[in-house]
């Protein structure tokens, strides 16, 4: 096993006073896709909140290249490269696209034409749509722009928070595809998903949160064949 | 035709309700960008225009007074801008930033008693009595009126209006420019359009307050000045009576749409003056008294009709 790039060890936290991780743990090695999967109201997508220090984390801790950054600030935690793209509204709908992807390297103002042309080859759809707004986009072009505005940082790690919801079948397949890109060139994905069977097959490891705490971990391929997980989390039995 | 109805029309009211609408396009740029990065109603804005007017009567009195020459308010306009914008960062830092994460009423109500400190310290500092600002008449621009009286077409414009009409488009077009073209500037419509998103980007949120703050302490501050040099006299009230207008330009042209916020105030200037033209009989088709009213109109029933304004801004 390779030293992880993110680990989350043992956290607990949530928003005020309310706790919604237990005892959670999961890490992320280079070149993987990590899928975190279980039922609503499991902390899925608070686990991801967690490490870009939009909650309070009580006790654990969040380590990067085993550095602590324990409930550091969003702001400083994308510049230490950790690039996140939320569920809901992720681009800045009255920016073009171009812009918008401007605005993801906002940490890192240089060298900012080249990365516009590396995610214009990696989103082929975006190129020819980089002056339009955001908004005027479908939901599947929007996610594109999310995820390609995230890597404009020379991102570490790209964390997505439910990048398929809303989605119709098509782009969904899509989305997973580029997913795949992603992490073939360098950058590993740590996902948080609904649509847990598709997350899986392309993920290399996988965790089920339940309660706010892991409940099962194992590769993709072994979490998809595994009965008890199909039948409680992946919609019935196979 | 130019004799009976034009020479009137665009002399006495489409001109002066020109110069009226850049003044509300410039302060209502301050508050439709206020709303909508900082998400606030700033009621102090109008005493912002207030203070940047009395400040560049000061500088133009020390020039005149103590260093022996006199100085276009112009002139005089960019030291006191530099001083308000001074002040804004100052009071932000020190008066708004604590309330960063209050609930937006707090705020509002913040900045009325911001409006409140303002105005007194003012009449403290330079008394409650009206000032005058620049002595005497403003006679027609002599070059124009002889060019377009040689063409039958007498237009009779005092630079001062020309000042501002030129002065106004030259801020929109830096505002343009710096909105469209700069880093910072597409970082406040990005803030404008999701903060919380702006955030985890990991956009510097703080210095975008602070730019909003310049930009718009420098429009409100020629806003003022504008003003000043348009009605030759100064009092504490004057930016208040601005405040209703220049919301009401906002709302017009949708919050958070700066271009929106220019056009809603030639609109509402416009329609200001043109309301008192004798369209019907020989009287003003409304007493001039009722221009505010005319604004606060156009507000409500924008309001009710498409509260999101002409560019599809914020609706609350």
């Amino acid at each position: 096993m390779s030293k992880p790039i993110l680990s989350l060890n043992s956290l607990r936290a949530g928003y005020g006073q309310t706790e919604i991780l237990h005892d959670l743990s999961m890490f992320v090695q280079p070149n993987e896709i990590v899928a975190v999967i279980g039922p609503n109201g499991a902390g899925k997508s608070t686990a991801i909140k967690s490490v870009l220090g939009l909650l309070n984390i009580s006790q654990g801790s969040v380590e990067l290249h085993g550095e602590v950054i324990t409930n550091t600030p969003a702001a400083k935690v994308v510049e230490l490269g950790i690039s996140y793209v939320p569920q809901n509204q992720n681009v800045f709908v009255n920016l073009s696209v171009k812009e918008n992807l401007e605005m993801g390297a906002w940490t890192r103002p240089i060298g900012i034409p080249e990365r516009l042309n590396d995610m214009y080859a990696l989103f082929p759809d975006l190129a020819e749509k980089r002056n339009q707004t955001a908004g005027s986009l479908s939901g599947g072009q929007r996610q594109m722009v999310a995820m390609a505005k995230a890597l404009m940082v020379d991102a570490k790690i790209l964390l997505l928070d439910e990048p398929t919801a809303g989605l119709s079948p098509k782009y969904r397949s899509e989305i997973f595809e580029t997913i795949q890109k992603i992490k073939n060139t360098g950058v590993p994905v740590l996902i948080v998903e609904q649509n847990a069977k598709q997350a899986l097959a392309v993920s290399d490891r996988g965790y089920v949160l339940v309660d706010g705490a892991n409940r099962h971990t194992g590769t993709g391929v072994d979490l998809l064949a595994d009965r008890e997980i199909a039948r409680m989390f992946l919609g019935g039995g196979h | 035709m130019w004799n009976s109805f034009g020479f009137e029309f665009i002399n006495f009211y489409f001109i002066p309700g020109l110069v009226l609408g850049c003044i509300y396009a410039l302060g209502a740029i301050g508050i439709t960008l206020t709303f909508s990065i900082l998400r606030f109603a700033n009621f102090a804005h109008g005493e912002t225009m207030m203070t940047g007017a009395y400040l560049t009567w000061t500088v133009m009195a020390i020039c005149s007074g103590v260093l022996g020459f006199a100085v276009h308010p112009l002139v005089a306009a960019v030291p006191a801008t530099l001083l308000v914008v001074l002040l804004f960062l100052v009071t932000d830092r020190y008066f708004y930033k604590p309330f960063r994460q209050a609930d937006t009423i707090k705020v509002v109500m913040a900045s009325f008693g911001m409006m409140l400190i303002i105005r007194s310290a003012v009449q403290v500092i330079w008394g409650p009595n009206q000032l005058t600002f620049v002595p005497g008449i403003a006679k027609p621009n002599a070059y124009l009126k002889d060019w377009s009286g040689s063409i039958d077409f007498l237009l009779l414009i005092p630079n001062k209006h020309l000042f501002i009409f030129v002065g106004t488009i030259a801020f929109m077009m830096a505002l343009s420019y710096l909105l469209n073209k700069t880093r910072i500037g597409k970082a406040m419509r990005a803030v404008s359009d999701s903060p919380d998103l702006a955030h985890v980007t990991g956009i510097n949120v703080d210095q975008v307050i602070r730019a909003t703050w310049i930009v718009g302490g420098a429009c409100a501050m020629a806003a003022g000045v504008f003003l000043a040099m348009d009605i030759q006299m100064l009092e504490t009230t004057m930016g208040f009576r601005m405040l209703l207008p220049m919301f009401a330009a906002a709302i017009l042209g949708g919050i958070g749409k700066p271009y929106g916020a220019v056009l809603g105030g030639l609109v509402i200037g416009l329609a200001e003056e043109l309301s008192a033209y004798p369209w019907i009989g020989d009287g003003p088709l409304l007493s001039p008294g009722y221009k505010t009213g005319v604004a606060f109109a156009i507000m409500v029933v924008m309001l009710i009709v498409r509260p999101q304004g002409l560019f599809k801004g914020r609706s609350f």
